[in-house]
C-alpha cells in the first residue's frame, strides 16, 4: 500500500474522511516562494528579537538612577525588554500561523462522533458486574459491618478536618476595645500631643493612641475635628454622649462602620465626612450619624477633654465597638 | 499472535524508535487516533484557549516571581533603589516586591507580565463563558464542563484576589481590611472565622503568608486539576460546532489536530503570551511603589479593584443600608452585597443547564450549537444578567464617573440602584425582539433570496428589486429552503461563503482569478487565487 493510501485507511479507522482538500499554492510557483520568504521572514525577526532582548537585559543601564525615576536611559529598561519579548513570541506566533496557512494544506475533514450511551450489550454486562461486585462484599445484607463502616468513616473525615481547629483562635473582647484608655493623651502621626490652640477650625486632625505601634493602630485611630464657630450650634450629641466633646472640639473613630476603610475625606463646610471605599457619609455635627451609603452606624465618638497640662486626653475608650459590624455587636 | 511476529524492521533511527516505543507501550492506535482527531474551526473556540494560555503565563511568570518574594508581614527599614520610600518602615512583603520592580533585572516586567496575564485570564474566561452561554454549548451531555467552568472561574477570581493582596502595599491592605469586614459579616461565625483566617485581630501578622499559600500552591493546583478535567471532557465529548452545510449532530466537520490546528494553535499562543509579555512592558500596571505601605489609618482616594472584583464592589456601593438584628444579634448590611449576592449569582450559573432542560424539557443529545437569535429567550435571559453585571461593575467606579462628569455621587448611587432594577427587563425585551427580527429577516431571504441592489421597472410601471434566489424555487418564485439555524448570505458578495473568504479588510489583499483556465496546473492556480476551495463534488 502506498502511504496515502495507508493514511486513508488510518483515517477510515478513527471515522475520518477528508472530503476536500487543496494546497493554498502551487509546490514550486513563485507564491509558495513568497510564503515561505514570510514564514522565515517572521522567525528570523523572532531570533532577532529574542537577541535584542538579552543584548538589552545585560547591556542597559537599568537600576533607576535619579530620585523617583525620572526620565533617564532606565526608565525605558522595562519598556524595551517588553517590547523585545513582545516581538520575539509574537514573530514566532505569526511565523507558525502563516505556515499553517500559506503553506500547509487547506482541508475539510468530517469524522464521526461515537456518542451516547452504550451499547446496550455494555450497559447489561457492566451493570451485571457491577451488581456482582457489591454481592461478592456483602455490603448490602451486613448490616452491622455497614453501619459501622459509616460511623467509622463519618469519625475519620471529621478527625480529617480537626487539625485545622489549630487555626481558631477566640475573639474575646478584642473587637470590643481598643488600645485607648483613661488620661491618654491624643497623638499626632509624628507622635506630638495636641493643645487646642494647634488646630483652626474646620481642621481635622488624624491622632493614634500613645501605645506602642499605635501610629499603626487598625482600631484606635481616630480624627479630631474642631467645627467651625456656626456649627457648634447646630452639633447635637448622641444620647448619652453629651459631654464627650471639649468646647467645639469632636473626635470619631476613623474607622468606617461599613467595612472598616479609614474614612478620609471632611469637607469643613458641611462638616460631612466621607468614606472613600463606598462612599458613605457620616455628618461631625449630629454625632457623626451615617447620612448616605452602605454604613449603618455612626462612627463611634471618642470622649476627649484637656488634661492640665493643656494637651487633649482621651476620657475613656470608646463605648462600643469600632469599626464594620458583626454578630455579637448588639444595637 | 501473527502480528506481533510480522513487525517490521523500519530502517530509520525514528522509525526505529518510534518501533522501539511502540514495542513497549503499544501506542500506534491511540497516536495516530490523536494525529487524525477533527477540531471544528471558528473563532470564538479560541477564546477558553486564550484563558488556558494565559493560565500557562501565570505559571510560568508566578514561579519566577516566588524566587524574590517573601510573604512576610515583618516590619522592616526599606533601603532599596527606590529613593522616595527608603527609611520608610514597611513589611517585607512590600519591601521584597519593590525589591522585584527595582532592584531584580527584568523583574518588573515579569511582575507586571504576570498582572496582565491575570486580567486577561479572568477576562477570557468570562468570555468564552458568554459564548458558551449564548450557544447553547453547555446543554446535554456537557453539562458537567459547564459546571467545572463556573467552578474555575470562581477559582480564578479569587486566585486573583489573593495575588493582589499579596504585595501589602496601601491598596491592597486596604483591601485585605475589606476582607476582613466581609468576614466580620457573616453570621453567627463571622468573627471566630476572621480570628482563624488573620490569626487574631486584623491586620495581625500571617494573613500574607497564609494567603500566598493559597495563591501559589493550593487554588493554582486545584485549577490545574479542573483545567485538565476539563479538556478532557472536550475531547471524550468531542468539539461542539455551528451548524452549516454537511455538519450534523453525529459528526465534526473541521481539521483534523495536526498539523494545522496544532501549528495554529500554537501560534496563537505564541501571539497570545507576545501580546501579554508586550503589554507587561509597555503598560505599567498597580505602580505599588507610588501608593507605599499599607497603614490602617490611611486610604488612596479613588482606589479600585482589578475589574473582575468591580461588579462586587458595585453591588457594595448599592446596597441601601439596612442593619438587621435578630434576637440582639446583629447582621450587618455588607453580608447581602457581598456573601449572598456572589453565592447566588454563582448558584444560578452553575444550575443553568439543569433549569433550562428542566423548563424546556430538552433531554436530547446535542453537539449543534444554536445562533444566539434561534433562542430567543435563552438569550434575553443572558442580556438580562449582563445588564445586571454590567450596572453593578459601572457602579464599582461610580465615584471616578461622578467625578469624571461632575455628578453627585449621590445621584450616581441612584442612578446605579434604579439601573440595577430597571435594565434588566428592557435588555431582556430589547434582546429577544433584536433575536426575532435577525430570524425573521433570515427567513424571508431564504423564501425570497438575496437582495441584489437591481431595481426593475415592470411593463406595467411597478418596480421591484431582483432577488436572487439561494435555492431551487417553486412557481411563484419562493425559496423551498428550510431554517436550519446556520447564517444565511445576506448579500451577494456573501452567496457560497460558507467557503474560505477573500482575505482583505477594506481591499481584497488577495488577487482574484484573473486568467483564463488553459491546462491543469493554471486551473490549480486559479483555485488558489479565488481564495474559495472549489466544491468537493464538482
Ligand atoms: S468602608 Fe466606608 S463605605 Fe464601605
Amino acid at each position: 500500500m502506498s502511504r496515502e493510501d495507508l493514511v486513508t485507511l488510518g483515517g477510515k479507522m478513527d471515522g475520518v474522511e477528508v472530503i476536500y482538500s487543496e494546497q493554498p499554492v502551487r509546490p514550486g510557483s513563485p507564491a509558495e516562494r513568497r510564503a515561505e520568504r514570510q514564514v522565515a521572514a517572521a522567525f528570523a525577526g523572532a531570533g532577532l528579537s529574542a537577541l535584542a532582548f538579552m543584548v538589552i537585559f545585560v547591556a542597559w543601564p537599568w537600576q533607576v538612577e535619579t530620585p523617583g525615576g525620572g526620565y533617564d536611559l532606565s526608565a525605558l529598561y522595562t519598556p524595551l525588554l517588553g517590547l523585545m519579548m513582545g516581538l520575539a513570541l509574537t514573530l514566532v506566533g505569526v511565523g507558525v500561523v502563516l505556515w499553517a496557512k500559506k503553506l500547509m494544506p487547506y482541508e475539510v475533514t468530517v469524522q464521526d462522533r461515537h456518542e451516547g450511551a452504550s451499547p446496550e450489550i455494555e450497559r447489561q454486562t457492566t451493570a451485571a458486574t457491577l451488581v456482582a461486585v457489591g454481592n461478592a462484599t456483602g455490603i448490602a445484607r451486613r448490616t452491622l459491618v455497614k453501619r459501622s463502616l459509616g460511623f467509622g468513616g463519618l469519625m475519620l473525615g471529621l478527625m480529617a478536618v480537626f487539625p485545622l481547629g489549630g487555626l481558631i483562635k477566640k475573639p474575646g473582647t478584642a473587637l470590643f476595645e481598643t488600645p485607648w484608655e483613661p488620661g491618654m493623651r491624643l497623638l499626632t502621626l509624628g507622635g506630638l500631643p495636641i493643645r487646642p490652640a494647634d488646630m483652626r477650625p474646620g481642621a481635622l486632625q488624624t491622632v493614634f493612641p500613645p501605645v506602642e505601634g499605635g501610629a499603626r493602630s487598625s482600631d484606635g485611630v481616630a480624627m479630631l475635628i474642631r467645627l467651625l464657630p456656626n456649627q457648634v450650634d447646630e452639633f447635637r450629641p448622641r444620647p448619652g454622649q453629651e459631654d464627650f466633646h471639649w468646647n467645639d472640639f469632636v473626635a470619631y473613630s476613623k474607622i468606617c462602620t461599613h467595612a472598616g476603610c479609614p474614612v478620609s475625606l471632611y469637607e469643613q463646610e458641611t462638616a460631612r465626612i466621607l468614606c472613600p471605599c463606598h462612599q458613605s457619609q457620616f455628618v461631625a455635627t449630629d454625632g457623626a450619624r451615617s447620612i448616605f451609603g452602605p454604613a449603618t452606624r455612626s462612627l463611634p465618638q471618642l470622649a476627649v477633654e484637656v488634661d492640665a497640662d493643656g494637651y487633649f486626653v482621651a476620657k475613656s475608650d470608646f463605648i462600643e465597638p469600632i469599626g464594620p459590624a458583626f454578630w455579637e455587636r448588639s444595637t | 499472535m501473527s502480528s506481533r511476529t510480522a513487525i517490521q524492521r523500519p530502517a530509520t533511527p525514528a522509525g526505529r524508535t518510534a518501533s522501539a516505543l511502540d514495542e513497549r507501550l503499544t501506542i500506534s492506535a491511540p497516536l495516530r487516533r490523536t494525529l487524525n482527531k477533527v477540531f471544528p474551526d471558528h473563532w470564538s473556540f479560541l477564546l477558553g484557549e486564550i484563558a488556558l494560555y494565559s493560565f500557562i503565563i501565570l505559571l510560568l511568570t508566578g514561579t519566577y516571581l516566588t524566587f524574590f518574594f517573601d510573604a512576610s508581614m515583618q516590619e522592616i527599614v526599606y533601603d532599596g533603589s527606590y529613593a522616595p520610600l527608603r527609611g520608610i518602615e514597611m513589611s517585607r512583603a512590600y519591601a521584597t516586591s519593590l525589591d522585584i520592580s527595582f532592584d531584580v533585572r527584568g523583574g518588573l516586567l515579569i511582575r507586571q507580565i504576570h498582572h496582565w496575564a491575570a486580567l486577561l485570564f479572568v477576562a477570557s474566561i468570562v468570555v468564552h463563558l458568554m459564548r458558551t452561554f449564548f450557544t447553547g454549548a453547555f446543554r446535554k451531555p456537557r453539562e458537567a464542563n459547564w459546571v467545572i467552568g463556573v467552578g474555575l472561574l470562581v477559582l480564578a477570581l479569587l486566585e486573583g484576589v489573593f495575588g493582589y493582596s499579596l504585595t501589602d502595599d496601601l491598596l491592597s491592605g486596604t483591601g485585605l481590611r475589606i476582607i476582613n469586614a466581609i468576614f466580620l459579616s457573616i453570621p453567627v461565625v463571622g468573627s471566630w472565622l476572621s480570628f482563624a483566617i488573620f490569626g487574631g485581630e486584623f491586620p495581625g501578622t500571617v494573613i500574607i503568608g497564609r494567603f500566598y499559600i493559597l495563591h501559589v500552591l493550593l487554588i493554582p493546583g486545584i485549577l490545574l486539576a479542573l483545567i485538565a478535567v476539563h479538556l478532557l471532557l472536550v475531547v471524550k465529548n468531542k468539539h461542539t460546532q455551528y451548524p452549516g452545510p454537511g455538519r450534523t449532530e453525529d459528526n465534526v466537520v473541521g481539521k483534523r489536530m495536526f498539523p494545522v490546528f496544532a501549528a495554529k494553535s500554537t501560534g496563537f499562543f505564541m501571539v497570545v503570551f507576545g501580546i501579554t509579555a508586550a503589554l507587561g512592558g509597555l503598560v505599567q500596571i498597580n505602580p505599588i511603589w507610588l501608593y507605599g505601605p499599607y497603614d490602617p489609618s490611611q486610604v488612596s482616594a479613588g482606589s479600585q479593584p482589578d475589574w473582575y472584583i468591580g461588579f462586587l464592589d458595585g453591588s457594595t456601593r448599592l446596597f441601601p443600608a439596612w442593619d438587621l438584628y435578630i434576637f440582639g444579634y446583629n447582621i450587618p448590611p455588607l453580608f447581602w452585597p457581598t456573601i449572598v449576592l456572589p453565592g447566588l449569582l454563582f448558584t444560578l450559573l452553575g444550575l443553568y443547564p439543569f433549569i433550562e432542560a428542566k423548563l424546556t424539557k430538552d433531554r436530547a443529545h446535542h453537539n449543534l450549537l444554536q445562533r444566539p437569535r434561534d433562542v430567543p429567550v435563552r438569550t434575553a435571559i443572558g442580556a438580562m444578567a449582563l445588564a445586571f453585571y454590567t450596572v453593578l461593575w459601572i457602579s464599582g467606579g461610580n465615584d471616578l464617573i461622578a467625578d469624571k462628569f461632575d455628578i453627585s455621587l449621590n445621584v450616581m448611587t441612584w442612578i446605579g440602584r434604579i439601573g440595577l432594577i430597571l435594565a434588566p427587563p428592557i435588555a431582556y425585551w430589547i434582546a429577544y425582539r433584536v433575536c426575532l427580527g435577525l430570524q425573521l429577516h433570515d427567513r424571508e431571504v431564504l423564501e425570497h433570496g438575496v437582495e441584489t441592489g437591481i431595481i426593475r421597472r415592470l411593463p406595467h410601471g411597478e418596480f421591484i428589486e431582483v432577488h436572487q434566489p439561494l435555492g431551487p424555487v417553486d412557481a411563484h418564485g419562493h425559496g423551498s429552503l428550510q431554517y436550519g439555524g446556520a447564517p444565511v448570505p445576506k448579500r451577494m458578495n456573501h452567496i457560497g461563503g460558507m467557503g474560505r473568504a477573500i482575505k482583505g479588510f477594506f481591499t481584497p489583499l488577495e488577487e482574484p482569478p484573473a486568467r483564463p483556465v488553459t491546462s491543469e496546473e493554471e486551473k490549480q492556480a486559479e483555485l488558489t487565487g479565488s481564495g474559495r476551495p472549489k466544491d468537493p463534488e464538482a
